[in-house]
């Protein structure tokens, strides 16, 4: 089933870079889709076209029916620093006019699910980087979305605490039936969590090959095994040489 | 770390037992140079009379520091809605600020009453260190963060108060401290050119009058009561800025050597 199309997509930002160009892409729901390219190709663009943060200057972006809730996870955790983990997630509810009563058990409920139940009234500053991103995924995930977008959620942690993130999120993706749209510029990391993955070309940013890599769902990590996940690393690998030589 | 707080003390104490021993040696007189402890018998002596004045300069420079906050905060808020608005009448703010209060207190005491000039001074070097460093923190929030208030639909309200005023707080704090001490300035820069007229009778009409008198001693006495209350000033908007940030900011982590 349908949940979002774009279809020929442009991009001009104010300086005259050229961000994305004839950009298609379809989604259906409960896909886990990655936006895999270079630094710069604009991939991170099309996700904040998606959230509704820019505008398109051409093409049109359908939602199969109303605009879902989005949830959305930036790079940095970018928690409220003078906010406990408690109010960080109570944000996006508190922003809709929930009262505070009425939130606690979503939020409480969001906070178990990532891990950081017992960490409610700990300040952004007192958790470690991995623990920071569980608190900012909470926050997206405290509306229940129908839609998840993630700029690069993990770039900036460690390997271990990357490879159990990953896993988390794609229970967690089956646990709540959602869609994810996430911006990585790593093959590895692409080809164990997507359903499918686009292969973005540097500017103008536009898909050049999308691989199939099977339903989504938890995943172990004997998945990194496997010779189809082996297959699709390759494949990635050469789309996005490809993708670097067009640059 | 004891030696750290008790070393500035022992210090002080060896300065001021330095002067005493200096004053007696020399058998200076106390018109020209009192020491500490006939500063101290000042201080005693002329109590009432003094206490009376630290009242008045404390309590102007409250007043002025309260409304400099006041209306220095409102002004960043409103000039963050617009640049438009800021561009228009910040250079104003700029103008008063550079202009020395010393040079404007003449003028505004012949247009105002000698105690609304005093103050219309604390207030005027007061408040721009509060406007600049709000104004500078509104527009420096985390560009994700409003993003993210943008993606949840937040009011323009809402952005000003979930948001841009706590993450202004550091700025416009650090802007308080500096504006603690300068409205004490501001006050007695204006009391001082206020001269003879300073009906209000505050500290720096007093360290005028005795000056006047030669009685030196009163000086130094009146003199020291301007650094405590300068002093105390500090202390009470560095612990007001402390627990304000206390659980949260970088500047009051503490750091192992």
């Amino acid at each position: 089933m349908s949940l979002l199309s774009l279809s020929q997509i442009g991009k001009t930002f104010p300086n005259g870079t050229r961000a994305l160009d004839q950009l298609d892409l379809a989604v259906s729901r409960g896909d886990f889709i990655s936006l895999l390219g270079p630094s710069g190709c604009g991939k991170s663009t099309a996700l904040r076209l998606i959230a509704g943060l820019e505008r398109a200057d051409s093409g049109t972006l359908t939602w199969d029916e109303a605009k879902p809730d989005i949830g959305f996870v930036f790079q940095d955790p970018t928690l409220m620093p003078w906010a406990n983990v408690f109010d960080n997630v109570f944000l996006p509810l508190r922003l809709k006019g929930v009262t505070r009563a009425d939130a606690t058990p979503k939020i409480m409920d969001a906070l178990t699910r990532v891990g950081l139940g017992d960490f409610a009234d700990s300040f952004p500053r007192e958790l470690s980087g991995g623990m920071k991103m569980r608190a900012s995924i909470a926050r997206a995930l405290v509306l229940r979305p129908a839609l998840l977008l993630m700029d690069e959620p993990f770039a900036a942690l460690d390997e271990i605490t990357r490879l159990k993130l990953n896993r988390d999120l794609l229970e967690l993706q089956a646990e709540l039936g959602m869609t994810v749209i996430f911006v990585t510029h790593s093959v590895y990391e692409s080809a164990y969590l997507s359903s499918r993955i686009c292969v973005f070309s540097n500017r103008p940013g536009h898909i050049i090959e999308t691989i199939d890599v099977g339903p989504s769902g938890p995943r172990g990590e004997e998945f990194r095994l496997t010779s189809a996940y082996l297959e699709t690393c390759q494949r990635a690998s050469a789309a996005l040489e490809q993708a670097m030589e067009r640059a | 770390m004891k030696t750290a707080r008790i070393l500035p003390l022992l210090t002080f104490v060896a300065l001021l037992l330095g002067w005493e021993a200096l004053v007696h040696i020399q058998n200076i007189p106390a018109y020209v140079l009192p020491a500490p402890s006939r500063i101290f018998v000042a201080l005693r002596e002329d109590w009432e009379l003094l206490s009376a004045a630290l009242f008045v300069t404390l309590k102007i420079t409250v007043l002025a520091l309260a409304l400099a906050t006041g209306i220095g905060v409102a002004l960043a808020i409103l000039f963050a809605q617009s640049t438009w608005l800021e561009r228009t009448f910040f250079p104003i703010a700029v103008i008063l600020q550079v202009t020395p209060i010393i040079a404007i207190a003449p003028l505004l005491l012949i247009y105002l009453d000698a105690g609304t000039a005093v103050l219309a001074c604390a207030f005027l070097v007061a408040f721009f260190p509060i406007l600049s460093n709000t104004a500078l923190g509104l527009s420096s929030t985390d560009h994700n963060l409003r993003d993210l208030f943008d993606l949840y639909g937040a009011s323009r309200w809402q952005q000003m108060r979930l948001l841009r005023l706590p993450s202004a707080l550091p700025y416009f704090l650090g802007g308080l401290r500096i504006a603690g001490g300068l409205a004490l300035i501001g006050a007695i820069a204006a009391e001082i050119a206020a001269g003879a007229s300073g009906q209000g009778a505050g500290l720096a009409y007093r360290i005028l009058e005795a000056g006047y008198r030669l009685n030196i001693p009163r000086m130094f006495a009146a003199l020291v009561l301007i650094s405590v209350a300068g002093i105390a000033i500090w202390l009470a908007l560095e612990f007001v800025s402390t627990r304000l940030l206390a659980r949260w900011h970088e500047s009051t982590r503490a750091r192992s050597p």
